[in-house]
């Protein structure tokens, strides 16, 4: 379990960090969200023993890090942003280093790197200098040493940042495969990610958490959640029948032909009667569909009131 | 701990060129110093004391060369971060860096046997006194290293970094020499004097080189690498995430 109390960093004037209360329990996988600069990297720098906090304390299973910091290091497998690695050494030499270092020896070295060589596709760079390998083969060489101990929390910095789609859906996979056991905590831009991989969502802006439950919550809290969204086919025709359907608490125009209904919350789903209302009107329809919120709009709304 | 680190610094110091360079250069350039300028021949002694004279100075450039990368090139490429969240302590981890060119620099040093062949061959020399100084020669190597690592921590820029450790080592090369001790002379007290002279790297290895293995020379050798490394430790742990 982490545990995060009135977590500060500054950075001369700036505050970084700004008192941030956190929990995690085995099993989290906790998204970390926020704007570029509202302090992600820095807090994850400051869980992994990095960066020394300016107040506050980190709590690792009960243990401080700052009085135990080696002791906690080997708990923790970490991928800090842009995955940096020795350059010039073979992802091979590379990887026998991490085990080493991490106190494997032997069989069980060979063992440890085989599995995860496996598992995250290494086989055919193993001999090639880390400095000649694309961005996706660095960021899973940073994977690999990031899990080669099998540690009780994973921490990823924007694990699938630079990566093609394919890549990124089996670091997707890889992270969902972890034992259910474990604390993560990837951060990231993409909001899609969240909702794909993470069971719990924080979100943080110039330092503060702003939001903190699941990703489902998150959704919830978007104004579009359950909303029914019709295109028109050409220029949306007179719609003040829509208003009078039951349920309908509010119509929100996104543009000149698409409009989206939104229902009141004690109504599950208000799809089959804006159809029949469709049907009646005969009105030309490109599309209609249920939405299950707009992230976007979520995340924008959270990370500006915060910046406001 | 301190080993794996050794471990991975010293092979890749011959993952890429460079400690091949350093040897070629560092022969070579010995080489040149001894014979030519050194009149190694002319001079119709057995010692090696051609050779041990111009080394401070082969190393006041070579040193630097060797040092620089050590934490510039971390900070630089951010592979600091992950060593420092590694299980590793930065005492370790800067043990191991400069243990592992410390021997790179030994090992330079042990392939100018051939001078040493040559020299026997030719003559009759102190057999033990040229011991004595490549002792000397590898502990103030040594002395070079620790401040050249020093430096390589207070800056991401090598070049900065040679460039500071050329200075710093020159200024401990210089003390003990009578221009800066004339200079100084009558300026201030004698205390003060003897002091400067005693912090000279020249001074302690011209002893030993001649040799006079003393034990105080050996620990003026060995405190001042544990200082500038104790230095680059506290450097280290400042500046890593800047």
């Amino acid at each position: 379990m982490i545990q995060i109390k009135s977590l500060i960093k500054r950075f001369g004037d700036f505050v970084a960090v700004d008192g941030l209360q956190l929990e995690v329990k085995p099993g989290d996988i906790v998204g970390f969200l926020g704007p570029n600069g509202a302090g992600k990297s820095t807090t994850m720098k400051m869980i992994t023993g990095f960066l020394p906090p300016s107040s506050g304390e980190i709590l690792i299973d009960g243990e401080s890090l700052a009085k135990a910091p080696i002791n906690i290091k080997k708990k923790i497998g970490y991928l800090p942003e842009g995955a940096p690695a020795y350059a010039d050494m073979t992802v091979l030499q590379f990887l026998h280093f991490i085990a080493q270092v991490r106190g494997f020896k032997g069989k069980e070295k060979n063992q440890r790197i085989k599995d995860v060589v496996e598992k995250v596709e290494l086989q055919q760079v193993l001999n090639r200098p880390i400095e000649n390998l694309s961005k996706g083969f660095k960021r899973r060489v940073g994977l690999a040493q990031a899990i080669i101990h099998d540690p009780l929390i994973l921490i990823l910095d924007e694990p699938t940042d630079g990566l093609d789609p394919n890549q990124k859906h089996q670091v997707r996979k890889l992270i969902q495969n972890l034992s259910k056991d474990k604390i993560v905590i990837i951060s990231t831009h993409i909001l899609e990610e969240v909702t794909a991989v993470c069971n719990r969502a924080v979100i943080i802006a110039n330092g503060k958490k702003v939001f903190d439950g699941t990703p489902k919550e998150l959704q919830q809290s978007s104004q579009f959640h359950n909303a029914v969204t019709i295109e028109f086919e050409g220029d949306k025709p007179d719609i003040s029948q829509l208003k009078l359907a039951p349920g309908v608490t509010e119509i929100i125009e996104r543009d000149s032909h698409t409009v989206s209904v939104i229902g009141h919350e004690s109504y599950e789903s208000l799809f089959p009667q804006i159809m029949d209302l469709v049907h009646l009107q005969g009105w030309h329809i490109k599309a209609m569909y249920n939405e299950v919120g707009q992230l976007d709009d979520v995340f924008r709304s959270l990370t500006k009131e915060e910046a406001a | 701990m301190v080993g794996v680190i050794f471990k991975r610094e010293f092979s890749s110091f011959f993952a890429t060129p460079v400690a091949y360079v350093f040897i070629f250069m560092f022969l070579m350039l010995s080489g040149v110093f001894t014979f030519f300028f050194g009149n190694f021949y002319e001079r119709g002694q057995a010692d090696l004391q051609p050779f041990f004279n111009f080394l401070p100075w082969l190393y006041l450039f070579l040193v630097p060369a060797i040092a620089m990368k050590s934490w510039a090139e971390e900070r630089k490429s951010g592979s600091i971060e992950l060593l420092m969240t590694l299980p590793v302590t930065t005492g370790q981890a800067v043990m191991g860096k400069f243990l592992a060119s410390w021997l790179v620099l030994g090992l330079a040093l042990l392939l100018t046997f051939p001078l040493w062949i040559t020299v026997n061959y030719l003559g009759q020399p102190d057999n033990g006194t040229i011991l004595a100084a490549y002792l000397g020669g590898w502990l103030l190597a040594g002395a070079f290293l620790a401040v050249g690592h020093c430096m390589s921590a207070l800056s991401k820029n090598q070049i900065i970094a040679f460039i500071l450790t050329v200075v710093v080592c020159f200024a401990f090369v210089l003390s003990g020499t009578s221009i800066v001790l004339n200079a100084l002379k009558g300026f201030v007290p004698t205390l003060v004097l003897d002091m400067v002279a005693s912090f000279s790297f020249m001074l302690h290895f011209e002893a030993i080189s001649k040799g006079v293995l003393s034990l105080t020379d050996i620990i003026y050798f060995i405190l001042s690498m544990f200082a500038w490394l104790a230095a680059c430790l506290l450097i280290v742990e400042y500046k890593k995430a800047d």
